[in-house]
C-alpha cells in the first residue's frame, strides 16, 4: 500500500512520454503516423500498469480487518505557508479504491478501444497523452486527501475535457463545445472554489480526516454555514455532473472522440460530482436542506433528461441525455442519505454506459461516421458483436433482473421510499424514469439495429465489424455489465450485499438512516420491485409496438402532440432560453466594456501609463553614458546621500 | 608579548582547502598541458568544486568559529557556501564549450574561477572584517581579470577596465568604514562589534554611523543596488556571456551573505536604525532596474538591469529582516542563481564565433528553430519574472510575504508593480520567440547544444521546478540556515 | 604633540585628494594611483587607530599590511588591464573606452 502514488504515477509517465512523441512528431509531415504502436504501448501500458497496481492495493486494502480500512500516505508536503499546510497525500479507503478500481479499469479497456478507433487519426499522440493526462488527474482526484488536490485534480479534469471535446479543433462545433463545457463548468468551480475557502476559513485546514471529524464540533446541525459550503460543493457538482441547471455542456460536448465520451463524459469525470458529494457526506449529513435540494435536483434531472432522450435522433445524444439522467439517480440516491447505492450505481453505470458509448462508436466506425438512427437500422446481421454487446448494455441500463443496472437501481428506488429523508414522490418520479429509459433505450436499440435497413445503400455496401481491438473491450465489458450488480445483491433477495458492507465503513452515518429503513417489512420492497419491473416491461412492450411492429405510430404521435413533441424535441428551449436571457446580455455587457469602457478609459490609462514608463525607462537609460566619471560620481553621491542621513540622523 | 599559536581546525575549512588547492593545482600543470589538452583543466575545476561540496554536506548543522574566531562555519555560511559551488560548478560546464568557441581556452580561467569561488566562501564565512575584506578581494580581482578574458575583444577590454577601476574605488569607501568601526570598536571582529554597540550604547556614535554608511556603499557596489549599480550594465554585456552569469550569481550572493551578516547581526537594527536607508535604496534598485531594462536591445544588458532588479527585490528581504526576511533571501539567491543561469545558458547556446547573437530580433522566431531551447528559456525567464509554478514566484512569495509581516506593506506594493513591469520585457522575448518569423538570416544552421550545457540546462530546469512546485524542502534548509546569524 | 586627530585629518585630506583623482583624471593610470591614495589615507588611519585607540593589539597595524599586500595585487591586475586596452585602444584615456552606453 505504500505504492499507492504509483497509480497516478503511471499515467503522468505515459502522458509525459507521448506528449513529448506527439511534440516531435508534429515537426515531420510524413503520410504514415510513425511510431503508433509505442504510442499505444506506453498509452495503454501506463494505464494498465495503474489498474494492475489497483487492483493489488484493492485486495491488499480487503484483507485489512473492517474498521481498519482507511489509510493515508502523505507523498511530501507540498504548500506550508504560516498555518496553511498541504499536502500531496493520499487517502484510500473502500470508497477511493472503487474510484480508482473504475478509473483505471474502464480506463484501461476505454484505451485499449482507442488504438483501433482513432488507428486513421492524424493527432494519434497527442490524443493519447490527453487521455492518460486525464486519467492521471482523475485518479489524483479520486485519490486525494484534501480539498486543494481534489480541485487541483478537478480543474485538471474540466481542462482534459476542454482538450479531448475540442480534439478536432479544426471542426467549428467541436472548438465551440469544448469552449462551452469549459465556461459552464467554471460557473460551477467558481462555486466549488468558494466552498473550499469556506471549509479552510472554518476549519483552519483542508485535510479530509481532520475536516470531516471535526464537522460535528464545528459546525451546527443544519446551521447556515454547512448550509453553505455543501450547497456550494453542490453547485461544484451540478457542474462537473451536468446536473440542472448546468447540464447543458454534455449533450454538446459529444462532439468528441466517441471512446472519450465513453471514459469522460460517462463513466469517469461526470461521475467526479457524485464522488465528492459521497466524500463529503460527513457535511452533508449536517445539513438537511441541502440534502432534500440535491435529491429533488436530482430526481428532477433525472426525469428532465430523459424526457428528452425520448425524441432525440441522434445515437450519441440519446446517450448523452441517458447520462445526465442516470447521474441524477445517483444524486437522488445520496440526497436521501443513500450515498452506497449511490456509488453502486455510479460503478454498474461506469459498466454499462461505457459500454454503450463504444457499441455506439463501433457502429459509428461501421457507418463511416454517421450518427443518425433514422439512417440505420437492421445492422444486426453486419455486426454480430456489437449488435449482442449492446443489447447486454440496452438490459443492464434498464433494469431488468439478472443485469447490474437492476440491483443499483433498484437499491436507489428502495431507499428513496424508504429512507426517513426519503419520499413518496421521489420514488415515483424515479420509477416513471426507469420507465423513460427503458423506452428510449429499446428505441435506440431497435432503430439501430432491428428492423429494416433505412442505410444509405452507398454506406450500406461498406458495413462491417469493428478490429479486435474495439471488440474486445466491449465483450469484456459487456460481461461486466451482465455480472458487476452481483457484488450488491440486495438482502431482501437472497444476497448479501457485500459492496455495502464494503463501503459501510466509509459511510457510517448515511448507513444508519438506510439500516433503519431496512426494518421495513421487506415485503414493501419485493412489491416496490416488482412494480418497477412492470413499468419497465411495459415501456419496452411499447417501444417495440411504436419501432418494429408499427413504425409509423411516433409519427402519428408526434402530429398528434405537436407542442409536446417540439418541446422535447428542442429539449426545453433551455439552450435558447440561456442564450437570450444569460449569453447575450453578458455578451452585449461584454462587447460595451470591451469597445467603450476598456479601449478608451482602461487601455487609454494602460497605455498611458506603459508608455510613460517605457519613456521612463528611456531617459533613465540615458545616465548610463558610459563614461567612467560619471560612474564614479553617481556613486559618491550616493555615498555621501547615505552618509549625511545616517550622521544627521 | 605573548603569542599564541592559535589552535586551528582545519576541517572548518576543508572545503576552502580544497578549492584553493586545485586552483593552484591548475596554475601549475596548466602550462605544461599541451593544446587539445588544455580540457583538463576544466574537468579538474569541475572535479574540485564537487569535493568541495561534499565537504561542505558535512559542514552541515556545525556551528563553530576557528582561527581565533575569525572564521565562522554554521548553517548560514554552509548554505551560502552550496550555492556558490552550486553555481561555480554550472558555470564550468557552460564555460567549457563556451570557451572552446571562442578560442580562449586557458586553465587560468578555471582556476581564477575558483579563486573567486574561494573569496566567496572567506565572504560567507568571515567573522570578522580582515577576513570579508580579504575575501570580497580575492572574488573581484579574479573577477577583474576574467571580465577581461577575451583579450582581443575590445567590448571585453572595456568591461574589465571599468569593472576594475569602479571596484577597486569602491574598496577605497569600504575600507574606509571599516577603519572607522576599528577606531571606535578597537576590534573588527563581528562579534566584539556588537558587544560594543550593545553594551555601550554606542549606537549614537557618529563613527559607526559612517563606518556603517561606507559599509553599506561597498557592499552595494557588490551587489548592485542603485546607485553604485552603474558599472553593471557595461560589464555584464561586455564580459564573456559565461562570467557575465557567474558574476550576477555567485558574487551578488556573496556580497549579500556579508551584508545580511554584517548588518542583521552586528549593526543590529534595535541599536541602530539603518532600515529606512534600505527601504528607500530596495525601491530605487528595483525600479531603476526594471523600468531601464524595458528600453534596452541586447538581451545581455536587458538581464543585467533585471539583475538589478532582483537584487532591489533580496533588499526587501533585508529591510524585512528577521528569521523570516534572511530564510527567503537565501531562498531567494538560490533560485535566482538557478534561473539566471539557466537563462544565460540558453544565451550563450544561440551565439556562434565572433558572434554573439544577444540582440533581441536573434530570438524571433526561436520557438520553430529550436522548441526545446524556446521552451527552456520560456521556463526560465517565467521564473524571472515570477509566475507560478517556478522557483521565481516562489521566492518572491516568500520575500513579500516576510516583508509583509514585518509592516513594509508600502515596499511590497512597490515591489509587486514593478513585478508587474518587468513582466513586460521577460515576456517580450518569449512573445518574439513563439510568435514573430525568424529574421532572415545567413547562418542558418541548426543550434548545436554542447552536451555539459545540456546537463546545465537540465539541472537548471529542474531546479527551477522543484523550487516552484515543491518548495518545501529548500525552504525548510534555508530556514534552517539564519537562526545562528541572530 | 601630533595626536590621534592630526592623523585623521591627514588621512582625511588624503581621501578626499584620492577621490578627486578618481573623477577628474583622464588617465587610467592616474585613476589607478589616485585609488591607491585612498587605499593610504585608510592605511594611515588604521595604523594611527592601532597606536592610540588599542596601542597592545596589533590588529589594526596588521589590516595596513594586509591592505598593503591586497593594493599591491590590485595594482598588478590593474596595470596589466591598462597595458590590454592601450594595445587595443591605442590610449589609456578612459574617455575614450566606451564603446558600451545606455
Amino acid at each position: 500500500m505504500n505504492y499507492v502514488y504509483l497509480i497516478p504515477l503511471f499515467p503522468l509517465l505515459g502522458f509525459l512520454i507521448n506528449g513529448l512523441l506527439a511534440l516531435s512528431f508534429k515537426t515531420r509531415s510524413d503520410e504514415k503516423i510513425p511510431g503508433m504502436s509505442l504510442v499505444s504501448w506506453i498509452g495503454c501500458g501506463s494505464v494498465g500498469l495503474s489498474f494492475l497496481t489497483s487492483i493489488t492495493i484493492f485486495f491488499k486494502l480487503l484483507a485489512l480487518p473492517a474498521g481498519e480500512r482507511v489509510v493515508q500516505k502523505i507523498a511530501f508536503p507540498w504548500i506550508l505557508s504560516g498555518t496553511f499546510h498541504v499536502d500531496i497525500g493520499f487517502l484510500l479507503d473502500p470508497l477511493s479504491s472503487v474510484m480508482i478500481l473504475v478509473v483505471t479499469g474502464v480506463g484501461f479497456f476505454i484505451h485499449v478501444y482507442s488504438t483501433g478507433y482513432m488507428a486513421e487519426d492524424k493527432g494519434y499522440a497527442r490524443y493519447f497523452s490527453y487521455l492518460n493526462l486525464f486519467t492521471f488527474f482523475m485518479l489524483m482526484l479520486v485519490l486525494s486527501n484534501n480539498f486543494l488536490l481534489l480541485y487541483l485534480g478537478w480543474e485538471g479534469v474540466g481542462l482534459c475535457s476542454y482538450l479531448l471535446i475540442g480534439f478536432w479543433y479544426e471542426k467549428k462545433t467541436a472548438s465551440d463545445a469544448g469552449k462551452k463545457a469549459f465556461i459552464v463548468n467554471r460557473v460551477g468551480d467558481f462555486g466549488f472554489a468558494l466552498a473550499v475557502m469556506l471549509i479552510f476559513w472554518t476549519f483552519g485546514n483542508l485535510n479530509f480526516t481532520s475536516v470531516f471529524e471535526n464537522a460535528p464540533q464545528v459546525l451546527a446541525f443544519g446551521g447556515g454555514l454547512v448550509t453553505a459550503i455543501t450547497l456550494l460543493l453542490f453547485m461544484g457538482a451540478t457542474g462537473k455532473s451536468a446536473q440542472i441547471p448546468l447540464y447543458v455542456w454534455l449533450p454538446d460536448a459529444m462532439e468528441g472522440p466517441t471512446p472519450v465520451s465513453a471514459l469522460i463524459h460517462a463513466a469517469t469525470m461526470v461521475t467526479a460530482g457524485v464522488y465528492m458529494v459521497a466524500r463529503c457526506h460527513a457535511l452533508f449529513l449536517l445539513a438537511p436542506i441541502s440534502m432534500g435540494v440535491v435529491a429533488v435536483i436530482g430526481a428532477v434531472t433525472a426525469i428532465y433528461a430523459a424526457s428528452i432522450g425520448l425524441v432525440q435522433n441522434d445515437i450519441k445524444r440519446v446517450l448523452a441525455y441517458s447520462t445526465i439522467s442516470q447521474l441524477g439517480y445517483m444524486f437522488l440516491a445520496c440526497g436521501v442519505g443513500a450515498f452506497t447505492a449511490g456509488i453502486f450505481h455510479l460503478m454498474t453505470h461506469a459498466f454499462f454506459k461505457a459500454l454503450l458509448f463504444l457499441s455506439a462508436g463501433s457502429v459509428m466506425h461501421a457507418l463511416a461516421g454517421e450518427l443518425n438512427m433514422q439512417k440505420m437500422g437492421g445492422l444486426k446481421k453486419h455486426t454480430p458483436v456489437t449488435f449482442w454487446c449492446f443489447l447486454a448494455g440496452t438490459l443492464a441500463i434498464s433494469g431488468i433482473p439478472l443485469f447490474s443496472g437492476f440491483f443499483s437501481k433498484d437499491e436507489i428506488l428502495w431507499k428513496a421510499f424508504s429512507s426517513s429523508s426519503g419520499h413518496f414522490l421521489l420514488w415515483l418520479v424515479g420509477v416513471i424514469t426507469a420507465g423513460m429509459t427503458a423506452f428510449y433505450m429499446f428505441r435506440l436499440f431497435f432503430m439501430v439495429f432491428l428492423g429494416k435497413s433505412r442505410m444509405n445503400p452507398h454506406v450500406e455496401a461498406h458495413v462491417h465489424e469493428s478490429p479486435k481491438p474495439m471488440t474486445i473491450p466491449l465483450i469484456v465489458l459487456a460481461v461486466l455489465s451482465v455480472i458487476g450488480g452481483y457484488v450488491g445483491i440486495p438482502k431482501s433477495l437472497g444476497g448479501s450485499n457485500r459492496f455495502e458492507g464494503f463501503l459501510s465503513s466509509v459511510f457510517e452515518g448515511g448507513h444508519e438512516v438506510s439500516a433503519e429503513a431496512t426494518a421495513h417489512a421487506p415485503s414493501a420492497e419485493y412489491l416496490l420491485m416488482i412494480i418497477s419491473i412492470a413499468v419497465v416491461l411495459t415501456s419496452i412492450f411499447l417501444s417495440y409496438r411504436f419501432y418494429i411492429k408499427n413504425p409509423d405510430i411516433p409519427k402519428r404521435l408526434a402530429a398528434k402532440y405537436k407542442t409536446a413533441y417540439n418541446i422535447l424535441s428542442n429539449k426545453y428551449y433551455v439552450d435558447e432560453f440561456y442564450n437570450k436571457v444569460i449569453v447575450n446580455p453578458l455578451l452585449n455587457l461584454a462587447w460595451f466594456l470591451w469597445k467603450k469602457f476598456d479601449v478608451l478609459v482602461i487601455d487609454g490609462t494602460a497605455n498611458g501609463i506603459a508608455s510613460l514608463v517605457k519613456w521612463g525607462g528611456g531617459v533613465i537609460r540615458k545616465t548610463e553614458t558610459g563614461y567612467l566619471r560619471n560612474y564614479t560620481l553617481s556613486l559618491i553621491f550616493g555615498a555621501m546621500l547615505i552618509l549625511a542621513y545616517f550622521i544627521l540622523r | 608579548m605573548d603569542w599564541i599559536i592559535p589552535a586551528v581546525n582545519l576541517k572548518l575549512i576543508l572545503p576552502e582547502i580544497v578549492v584553493c588547492l586545485f586552483a593552484i593545482l591548475i596554475l601549475v600543470t596548466d602550462p605544461f598541458l599541451s593544446k587539445e589538452r588544455k580540457i583538463w583543466s576544466a574537468h579538474l575545476s569541475w572535479i574540485a568544486v564537487v569535493i568541495a561540496f561534499i565537504a561542505n554536506i558535512r559542514l552541515w548543522n556545525l556551528q563553530e568559529a576557528t582561527f581565533t574566531n575569525m572564521f565562522l562555519v554554521d548553517n548560514y555560511a554552509t548554505f551560502f557556501k552550496f550555492i556558490f559551488l552550486a553555481g561555480s560548478f554550472l558555470i564550468i560546464l557552460i564555460s567549457m564549450s563556451y570557451l572552446k568557441r571562442e578560442e580562449i581556452l586557458h586553465g587560468e580561467y578555471f582556476s581564477l574561477i575558483l579563486f573567486s569561488t574561494l573569496g566567496m566562501m572567506l565572504l560567507a564565512s568571515g567573522f570578522d572584517l580582515v577576513v570579508i575584506f580579504l575575501g570580497l578581494e580575492i572574488m573581484s580581482v579574479s573577477l577583474y581579470v576574467l571580465a577581461g578574458f577575451k583579450r582581443s575583444d575590445l567590448a571585453s577590454n572595456e568591461a574589465s577596465l571599468k569593472y576594475f577601476l569602479m571596484g577597486a574605488f569602491a574598496t577605497g569607501f569600504l575600507l574606509y568604514g571599516i577603519v572607522m568601526i576599528y577606531g571606535s570598536v578597537g576590534s573588527t571582529n563581528l562579534g566584539q562589534i556588537i558587544n560594543h554597540i550593545t553594551s555601550n550604547d554606542a549606537g549614537s556614535n557618529l563613527l559607526i554611523w559612517a563606518g556603517a554608511g561606507l559599509l553599506l556603499v561597498g557592499f552595494g557596489f557588490k551587489i548592485a543596488s542603485v546607485p553604485f549599480h552603474m558599472w553593471v550594465p557595461d560589464v555584464y554585456q561586455g564580459a564573456p556571456t559565461p562570467i557575465t552569469a557567474f558574476i550576477s550569481a555567485g558574487p551578488k550572493a556573496a556580497g549579500f551573505a556579508a551584508l545580511l551578516r554584517v548588518f542583521l547581526f552586528s549593526f543590529t537594527t534595535i541599536k541602530m536604525d539603518w532600515t529606512m536607508i534600505v527601504w528607500i535604496m530596495a525601491a530605487l534598485t528595483m525600479s531603476v532596474g526594471n523600468i531601464v531594462a524595458l528600453a534596452q536591445s541586447d538581451i545581455k544588458r536587458m538581464l543585467a538591469y533585471s539583475s538589478i532588479a532582483h537584487a532591489g527585490y533580496v533588499l526587501v528581504a533585508l529591510v524585512a529582516g528577521g528569521e523570516t526576511g534572511v530564510s527567503s533571501a537565501l531562498f531567494y539567491l538560490l533560485a535566482y542563481t538557478f534561473m539566471n543561469i539557466g537563462a544565460f545558458t540558453v544565451v550563450i547556446a544561440l551565439g556562434r564565433k565572433g558572434q554573439d547573437n544577444t540582440k533581441l530580433e536573434d530570438y524571433s522566431g526561436l520557438g520553430s528553430r529550436s522548441p526545446i531551447l524556446a521552451i527552456l528559456m520560456t521556463i526560465f525567464l517565467f521564473s524571472l519574472a515570477g509566475f507560478p509554478p517556478t522557483a521565481g514566484f516562489m521566492a518572491k512569495f516568500y520575500v513579500f510575504g516576510s516583508a509583509v509581516k514585518s509592516g513594509f506593506t508600502g515596499l511590497v506594493i512597490i515591489g509587486v508593480l514593478n513585478s508587474l513591469i518587468s513582466v513586460y520585457y521577460y515576456l517580450r522575448i518569449v512573445v518574439l520567440m513563439f510568435m514573430q518569423a525568424p529574421v532572415t538570416r545567413t547562418d542558418n544552421e541548426r543550434i548545436k547544444v554542447a552536451f555539459c550545457a545540456i546537463l546545465v540546462l537540465i539541472i537548471s530546469t529542474w531546479a527551477v521546478l522543484q523550487m516552484g512546485i515543491f518548495p518545501q524542502s529548500l525552504l525548510s534548509l534555508a530556514q534552517a540556515s539564519v537562526s545562528s546569524i541572530f | 604633540m601630533i595626536g590621534l586627530n592630526h592623523f585623521l585629518t591627514l588621512s582625511t585630506i588624503l581621501f578626499c585628494i584620492g577621490i578627486f583623482g578618481v573623477l577628474t583624471r583622464r588617465n587610467a593610470i592616474g585613476i589607478l594611483m589616485s585609488i591607491e591614495l585612498m587605499f593610504n589615507a585608510v592605511n594611515i588611519n588604521f595604523v594611527a587607530f592601532s597606536r592610540f585607540v588599542t596601542p597592545t593589539a596589533l590588529v589594526g597595524q596588521i589590516f595596513a599590511i594586509f591592505i598593503i599586500t591586497i593594493a599591491a595585487a590590485e595594482a598588478t591586475v590593474g596595470l596589466a588591464i591598462v597595458l590590454l586596452i592601450y594595445r587595443n585602444f591605442k590610449g589609456i584615456n578612459v574617455d575614450n573606452i566606451n564603446i558600451m552606453k545606455w
